[in-house]
């Protein structure tokens, strides 16, 4: 048999140049707490569209600086619907670019099986020392922590036991290095497919806190690149939005 | 223009510094007499691990402190079993960590000065009956003071300095864990950036002066 030389050649002559042409990457500012869903859904990307997404994932409100000072990312994905409309106010952002990829959810973890109930009971108790929560003055999650505690008529008895993650993924390490009992963490971060990972939590039901709306946007750098575009329409679809919704997100 | 939640932070940052500083000369000055005067094959390795966080990131020192101080780390089940709970989100858990982050700081001018000294003073002293304690007392230390002037002002410095080792295990607790690095980086991050001036410019005016201090007085023990 003939080794079939000239087809394999094709193969990577195709590769070699036809690939690059249409193939390009985005960097894409995340928010901490979409990271795992964000990991999957870049490598389905790059397999369905041939273009590469580069991650970083950080605070919002650190991205707000960075992108203000020139930092080169072309699309963010915010923890909050704000920072995207005020970067498209300032003109950093591609106008009527912003849409709504998720509706954060909130939980109360506990690293330790049982520790949490199904109903929170256990702020009201207050038998810990440390309750983890994100940064308010900085964090989203952390302003919806507040907030429910408030609703919940203990946020002055439990205040002397915060600690505070400067972002969400910070907050989770306090909670699963057991340095903090409790925390409320996103659900993202305690939940693969549905089920809960490890230890114990309760999903703060809607009602006690204002949704965390995390808009995403195009920046100005990002503006003509393609895999930009792309990567925005992507997040639409369907298997998207399979993994968005099975890490506890809803949009 | 510097607001109440800022004082508190340099209250705090200055009371972990001076703590540090103190527990770091008394528990510095044995460590640099045996690196001085040993001929163990030990000494390079204590040297290193010394010298170890002059090299690792804040960030690896600060993951391991938080690990091995947890509940489930050795040094968190050594805490607890003393009723001490643990380490992380205290001031005294800071401590631990700033010894740690600002030990060569201290340990390495100690050493140079002890080494400077040589064997002659000491032999001499010998000579004349001196105790070795009241020899270290009365000889040593008093020629070594540069040395312990050169490890205060760095000690003092660098804690001050520190960001990200307390960033990871402080939890930033407002009078507790919040110091003035930290509080800036908040400032920052909130977008607050008049308010991230008024700090900034205060750590770099400290800063300049203490170096320039240290370099005026101690024109030769500048280098640690």
């Amino acid at each position: 048999m003939k080794f079939p030389f000239k087809r394999c050649m094709a193969t990577v002559w195709a590769t070699l140049f036809i690939g690059p042409v249409y193939a390009a990457d985005v960097q894409v500012a995340v928010a901490a707490n979409f990271t795992a869903p964000m990991q999957k859904i870049a490598a389905d990307f790059e397999q369905a569209t041939g273009h590469r997404a580069r991650l970083a994932f950080g605070a919002t409100g650190k991205f707000y600086a960075q992108i203000k000072n020139g930092a080169p990312f072309e699309v963010l994905l915010a923890a909050d619907d704000d920072t995207p409309a005020r970067l498209e106010k300032e003109g950093l952002a591609v106008a009527g670019s912003r849409f709504t990829y998720s509706i954060g959810q909130l939980a109360l973890w506990s690293a330790r099986p049982g520790y949490v109930d199904g109903k929170g009971e256990v702020l009201k108790q207050g038998a810990f020392d440390h309750l983890a929560l994100a940064n308010p003055r900085l964090a989203p999650y952390g302003g919806a922590a507040v907030e429910t505690m408030n609703k919940l008529g203990v946020l002055s008895a439990l205040q002397p036991k915060f600690v505070q993650g400067e972002n969400i993924a910070q907050t989770f390490q306090f909670v699963s290095t057991g340095n903090a009992e409790l925390g409320f963490v996103a659900l993202s971060q305690v939940v693969e497919d549905g089920k809960l990972k490890r230890g114990s939590a309760w999903v703060v039901p809607a009602g006690l806190h204002a949704p965390i709306r995390q808009d995403a946007v195009i920046l100005v750098r990002g503006k003509a690149n393609p895999a930009a575009l792309a990567l925005m329409k992507y997040l639409k679809e369907d298997r998207a939005r399979a993994i968005i919704r099975a890490y506890g997100y809803q949009y | 223009m510097l607001s109440d939640t800022d004082w508190s932070a340099i209250r705090l940052t200055v009371e972990l510094a001076g703590v540090t500083t103190a527990l770091l000369l008394i528990l510095g000055t044995p460590i640099a007499w045996w690196l001085a005067r040993t001929r163990s094959a030990w000494k390079g390795a204590v040297g290193a691990i010394v010298a170890l966080p002059i090299v690792l990131p804040p960030t690896v020192i600060g993951f391991y402190l938080l690990v091995a101080m947890g509940p489930q780390g050795p040094v968190g089940r050594l805490t607890e079993s003393l009723g001490l709970g643990t380490l992380p989100f205290t001031f005294a858990g800071l401590v631990v960590a700033s010894v740690i982050y600002s030990l060569p700081f201290v340990v390495q001018p100690i050493q140079n000065a002890f080494e400077a000294i040589g064997e002659r003073p000491l032999e001499v002293a010998a000579t004349l009956r001196a105790s070795p304690l009241d020899t270290f007392f009365s000889v040593v230390l008093p020629l070594a003071r540069p040395g312990y002037l050169t490890a205060t002002v760095l000690g003092f410095a660098h804690t001050v300095g520190e960001f990200g080792v307390v960033l990871m295990i402080g939890g930033n607790i407002p009078d507790k864990t919040r110091v003035v690095s930290v509080q800036i980086y908040d400032h920052v991050e909130a977008m607050d950036y008049a308010a991230a001036h008024g700090l900034a410019a205060g750590m770099v005016a400290f800063s300049f002066l203490v170096l320039l201090l240290l370099y005026t007085l101690n024109p030769t023990g500048r280098r640690a």
